[in-house]
């Protein structure tokens, strides 16, 4: 791994799961860390307290992310507390999974706007750091859903496939200016959005893993981390899948 | 501040954030046509120009500019009402 400056470095969504591991993983490299909550201000003061102990700086900042005011004020506070946003990782997502025949609109909206409208509101508001500095990295975390499709997840799906094409428009319009946009699509893996499909459904999935077993927040960050490094600066556009080999 | 002020602001600005060249600058010369400078690089110029004059500019003014000049015109009467 290349050395590289201190940066700052916002994760949605990083009190769990995925999103935690990603936002300790990045603080225990270095980088100024916002890591931020919806609801959950324990769990997120807990992640700033383990990268702060091993060195790092970090900050919980609290902001429903589909929310544009609420977006707009969280950037805000980072920007003053922090500086200016460098590297975005997207990962803030919900489910709210039904047949398409019961799905109420309400279902589809919260999970659109926390998905994949919030993935252009945090876009957009630290675009403008980014175009200053001319580099910038934003990696969002897609999933195999939206890649492969889930029955009962048709706002999920839907959302996750919206990220793969936003990454790839993003990277298109902003690559001339040292900005690289790309994605990561997790499968199954150990959290608690996982933890809420039951053991049955878990293990059938096993048995289409090729790795054979769920894939931990930490191997996805892993990739994330990867996308987010000077290591990665010819690679825009793409969705790697972390998947351990679930469409093989 | 005097119109000329304001535009022999702009132009350093045009040639130091955008790397255009000075003798290219004129008032009537388009962004995108004569200087050939991209959508994006609109955007980067206009939010330079907020930094350096200290003004606010709304997007829906932002995309009305096309020349030089009108960027101009834009940031006096932001400064001078």
């Amino acid at each position: 791994m290349t050395d590289e400056p201190t940066r700052v470095a916002l994760v949605t969504g990083g009190s769990r799961g995925i999103g935690r591991a990603v936002a300790e993983l990045l603080g225990a490299r270095g980088h100024a860390v916002a890591v931020n909550y919806v609801s959950n201000r324990a769990a997120a003061d807990q992640v700033v307290s383990v990268i702060e102990a091993g060195g790092g700086s970090a900050l919980a900042v609290q902001a429903d992310v589909g929310d544009e005011d609420a977006v707009a004020g969280m950037i805000e506070k980072i920007q003053e507390s922090l500086g200016p946003v460098a590297v975005l990782v997207n990962n803030a997502g919900i489910t709210r999974d039904d047949l398409i025949m019961r799905m109420k609109a309400s279902a589809w909206d919260e999970v659109i706007q926390t998905n994949l409208s919030s993935v252009y509101l945090c876009s957009k508001a630290v675009m403008r750091g980014m175009l200053r500095a001319r580099w910038g990295r934003i990696v969002s975390v897609s999933s195999v859903a939206g890649v492969y499709g889930n029955a009962g997840q048709a706002n999920y799906s839907a959302a996750k496939a919206g990220v793969v094409g936003f990454t790839k428009a993003l990277a298109k319009e902003v690559g001339s200016r040292g900005i690289t946009v790309n994605a990561v699509a997790p499968g199954f893996i150990e959290t608690d959005m996982t933890a809420a499909l039951g053991e049955e459904v878990t293990e059938a999935a096993v048995t289409s893993i090729t790795l054979g077993r769920l894939g931990s927040p930490q191997e996805v960050a892993a990739a994330v981390g990867y996308l987010a490094s000077d290591d990665a600066s010819y690679i825009t556009g793409q969705t790697i899948v972390v998947d351990g080999g679930l469409a093989l | 501040m005097e119109k000329s002020e304001i535009e022999s602001k702009l132009v350093n600005l045009l040639v130091d954030e955008l790397g255009l060249e000075r003798d290219d600058i004129t008032m009537d010369a388009s962004f995108e046509e004569d200087l050939d400078v991209d959508s994006l690089g609109v955007v980067e110029l206009l939010m330079a120009l907020e930094d350096n004059f200290d003004v606010k500019i709304p997007d829906e003014e932002a995309e009305k500019i096309t020349t030089v000049g009108e960027a101009a015109e834009l940031v006096s009467q932001k400064l001078n009402g």
